[in-house]
């Protein structure tokens, strides 16, 4: 059988990168973001690329990484607010930046791994998302045709995965990581935790195997937060 | 006097009911899970994969892999569950999400939405706006009256891209509380304590009804 499991992110993305590409990479935010395989991406090199990710990770973190050596030539995201370098490369008209509804962001991604071409949403319809797109009616309601989005390679990080390529992603670090895993022509995943096949529920597996064409235990795991929240202990529990 | 934050919080907490389940979005209507009435449960969601939300969590048992939409850490509840970005907007724009309480920079009379963008400043996206107000059932706007300039922000129409059109169905300012209707238009249904209908005319471009409770 075809081995899945690479040593290391180098050689799990070797023979994959060229310039122009298009890479569509899983996280939200900071959550759930292949750290690992973004690093090698960087140290790789590879330019103008086009890049499907929900943001654009902050500055000197995630795919920010990739903002600060002028790798990244298009970013199609939803959000991409919490990084000064993506403005300054944006406004200085370096950096094309498409913006889609999260939705239609994740239903264009489920739709390219899916083999379906395109799709019908109401988001959107009468602001400048549908501009220059097709519209119809349906049982009397107006909506807008949203093409499928694929790429050359997806980039997934996951909880726990095993050789065969199965993923169990964790809490809500799950996000578009599923939907990129079935969109990339190659799919490689990082996991913080590669386990021995049969170790994972059957029943409880997230992307099944078939969608990863190669996987790396990645890590060590930084893990930034965003924006760490709390609300003050109780003095006393129970008090 | 006129509404603060809090006060709009709790009064958007009012359009809850029990067994909801509910998106909120960031800014004011955050703070509405502060203000949720005794003996109404409802579920909130965030879009990038949860229901369930939970409260923040205490200091130094925050989570990487658990936030919300607006990127804070948050915990989780035992009903909880976790899903894919796509499966989370299968709920909102397959309409199983009950009501959507969000932000607003302008409201139109029409029940039209600006809230992502403003031309000539840096465009920061839409996040999930654009399908919460396209998908949800009945979308509540929270938003101060007027700009800082002063000038409205309840208006004939929007001047600013809009987030969508005609999905306005409550909105609620700091001096009031409107109903937005595709052939009503506007109606006045709550003032603040204190502010009279003058002063909401004389601070609002729109054309509304009176219906003051």
């Amino acid at each position: 059988m075809l081995r899945k499991i690479r040593d290391g992110a180098a050689e799990a993305l070797s023979g994959l990168l060229f310039d122009g590409m298009t890479v569509m990479s899983g996280g939200f935010g900071l959550c759930g973001t292949p750290e690992t395989l973004i690093a090698a991406i960087k140290a790789a090199g590879v330019r103008e690329l086009t890049v499907i990710s929900n943001n654009c990770g902050i500055d000197g973190a995630s795919l920010g990484l990739l903002l600060e050596g002028g790798q990244i030539r298009k970013m199609i995201s939803s959000y991409v607010g919490e990084n000064k370098l993506f403005e300054q490369l944006y406004l200085s008209g370096t950096l094309e930046l498409e913006f889609n509804p999260q939705g239609t962001l994740a239903e264009r991604i489920r739709a390219g791994g899916a083999g379906i071409p395109a799709f019908f949403t109401r988001t959107g319809v009468g602001t400048l998302v549908a501009e220059g797109k097709e519209l119809r009616d349906f049982d009397g309601q107006t909506y807008v045709m949203e093409r499928a989005l694929t790429a050359d390679l997806a980039i997934v990080k996951a909880w726990k995965g095993d050789a065969e390529g199965n993923l169990i992603y964790r809490k809500t670090a799950r996000n578009f990581n599923p939907m990129m895993a079935t969109a990339g022509k190659v799919t490689v995943a990082e996991v913080e935790e590669l386990v021995e096949v049969g170790a994972l529920d059957k029943d409880g597996i997230h992307t099944p195997g078939i969608f990863v064409d190669r996987i790396i235990q990645g890590g060590p795991y930084e893990k930034r937060i965003e924006r760490v929240t709390t609300r003050p202990r109780p003095e006393r529990e129970a008090a | 006097m006129a509404w603060t934050r809090e006060d709009m919080a709790a009064r958007a907490a009012l359009e809850l009911k029990d067994g909801f389940y509910v998106n909120l979005g960031i800014g004011i209507p955050t703070l509405v899970a502060n203000h949720i009435p005794a003996g109404i449960s409802v579920t909130l969601q965030s879009e990038n994969g949860m229901l369930g939300m939970g409260p923040f969590p205490y200091p130094g048992e925050a989570d990487a892999d658990l936030i919300n939409a607006g990127k804070q850490t948050i915990t989780e509840l035992p009903s909880s569950s976790y899903f894919s970005s796509a499966d989370s907007f299968a709920m909102i724009r397959g309409g199983h999400i009950a009501l959507s309480i969000l932000g607003g920079m302008q409201v139109a009379q029409n029940g039209d939405l600006a809230n992502w963008m403003v031309p000539g400043k840096m465009v920061k996206g839409m996040g999930g706006a654009m399908d919460l107000v396209a998908g949800v059932g009945r979308v509540v706007v929270v938003m101060d009256h007027v700009e800082k300039s002063g000038a409205p922000k309840l208006l004939t129409r929007c001047t600013l891209p809009l987030t969508g059109v005609g999905v306005v169905d409550l909105l609620i300012t700091d001096l009031g509380v409107f109903e937005i209707g595709p052939d009503e238009g506007v109606t006045l249904i709550e003032l603040a304590p204190d502010v009279t209908v003058e002063e909401v005319k004389a601070k609002t471009e729109a054309a509304f009804a009176l219906a003051v409770k």
